[in-house]
């Protein structure tokens, strides 16, 4: 009969680290792809590009941007949901028009323009933007960003994520 | 290094008594009937996991809830697996607390001084029943409204009030959103409350007094 002491682990030590071992198998088995669960939509990226029509580009006044508003359509999980957006187009004296996002460049809240000032202003932190996006003041580290824009028949298209 | 951050909680937090109390203690000479308990409070557990998970996605509306469940199966990675764990658990855990009750009555072991253990244990099989019941519904298809439909309509034949119950288990006279609604509610808040809650009383229970014995041929 061996002695207790002949061998590398006790009986005890054994079940103990067989248990340890199998429970951490089955957490790894089951807690591995949780994470797959939670972050699946985040992999699901827009996958072409559309052009969007804006309006009538003749209605532009040179200098002055103009609000558009659209909303588009996209599949979100299950279902297919509208998404609304604002930007703002600005025409030069030549009739090229230039079309920004709204969102501020610093964390995404909506600017808005103030003829007043001449500057798009983001409420949020201050942001002041010119007429041309660029920071004027604040937080923002770029100046607003832009859209592919084309004139079609009288009609301003831009090209957006579908 | 890991005995001395042990020594170092134990000494603040009394974690070895805890564990002693829970896992040392002296148990009689039983057999496999008794690891049902320990099966019970583990799919318990699975059932809350995987639920607080499928309540990510799923959304408790007649427009989207089977939509979602859906989205759960076919789109989201692994979320068959979730919702396989919890749609099969869900069954597994009534035949499992069913035979957990069936041996501690056929040994008896609902006796003095376990008699509170036992109404704990009553309370945790409704809660359980409950649980089945209101999930049931969730998916919102045929069989989840038409069983729904049904098991409401059964209360109706509690005498007196039976009709003013199946009026407040519905939120009303049909099966709507309202009644989507409250199921919801009662499956993943109110039901789940009251289940671990009652684990804990019935664990404490179970730690306080011991487990029994198995009877013997002259008792």
């Amino acid at each position: 009969m061996p002695k207790k002491s002949d061998y590398l682990i006790d009986r005890r030590q054994f079940v103990g680290g067989v248990v340890g071992i199998v429970g951490a198998i089955m957490s790894a088995a089951v807690g591995l792809p949780l994470v797959g669960y939670l972050v699946s939509p985040a992999l699901e990226k827009a996958e072409g590009q559309e052009w969007i029509p804006l309006g009538t580009a003749s209605a532009l006044e040179p200098g002055v941007p103009a609000l558009f508003t659209f909303s588009q359509l996209r599949q979100v999980g299950w279902k297919r949901t509208k998404i609304n957006y604002a930007v703002y187009a600005i025409a030069d004296d030549t009739g090229h028009v230039t079309v920004f996002s709204d969102d501020c460049t610093h964390l995404s809240c909506k600017v808005h323009w103030e003829p007043e000032r001449g500057a798009f202003i983001c409420p949020c932190h201050d942001g002041v933007f010119d007429r041309e996006g660029n920071v004027v003041a604040g937080p923002p580290p770029r100046p607003l960003d832009r859209f592919e824009a084309k004139v079609e028949d009288g009609q301003l298209m831009i090209l957006v994520e579908a | 290094m890991a005995a001395r951050v042990v020594a170092w909680l134990d000494e603040r937090m009394g974690l070895l008594t805890i564990w002693n109390t829970v896992f040392d203690r002296k148990v009689p000479r039983v057999n496999w009937w008794f690891t049902l308990g320990s099966a019970s409070l583990f799919l318990a557990v699975m059932q809350g996991a995987t639920g607080i998970f499928l309540t990510v996605y799923y959304v408790p509306t007649p427009e989207d809830a089977y939509n979602s469940i859906e989205y759960i199966m076919n789109d989201v990675a692994f979320g068959w697996l979730v919702r396989g764990i919890h749609h099969w658990g869900a069954s597994l855990m009534i035949v499992i607390v069913f035979l957990h009750m069936l041996r501690v009555f056929i040994y008896g072991a609902y006796k003095y001084p376990r008699e509170v253990t036992w109404i704990t244990g009553v309370v945790l099989l409704l809660a359980t029943l409950g649980s089945g019941f209101t999930g049931y519904l969730l998916p919102w298809n045929q069989q989840s409204y038409w069983a729904t439909v049904v098991g409401t309509s059964i209360v109706g034949t509690v005498p007196v009030v039976g009709d003013f119950l199946v009026r407040v288990l519905r939120a009303g006279d049909s099966l709507t959103f309202l009644t989507l609604s409250r199921f919801f509610g009662a499956h993943i808040w109110i039901l789940p409350a009251i289940l671990f809650s009652m684990i804990g009383v019935h664990l404490y229970l179970v730690i306080r007094n011991g487990i029994s014995y198995v009877p013997r041929r002259d008792e």
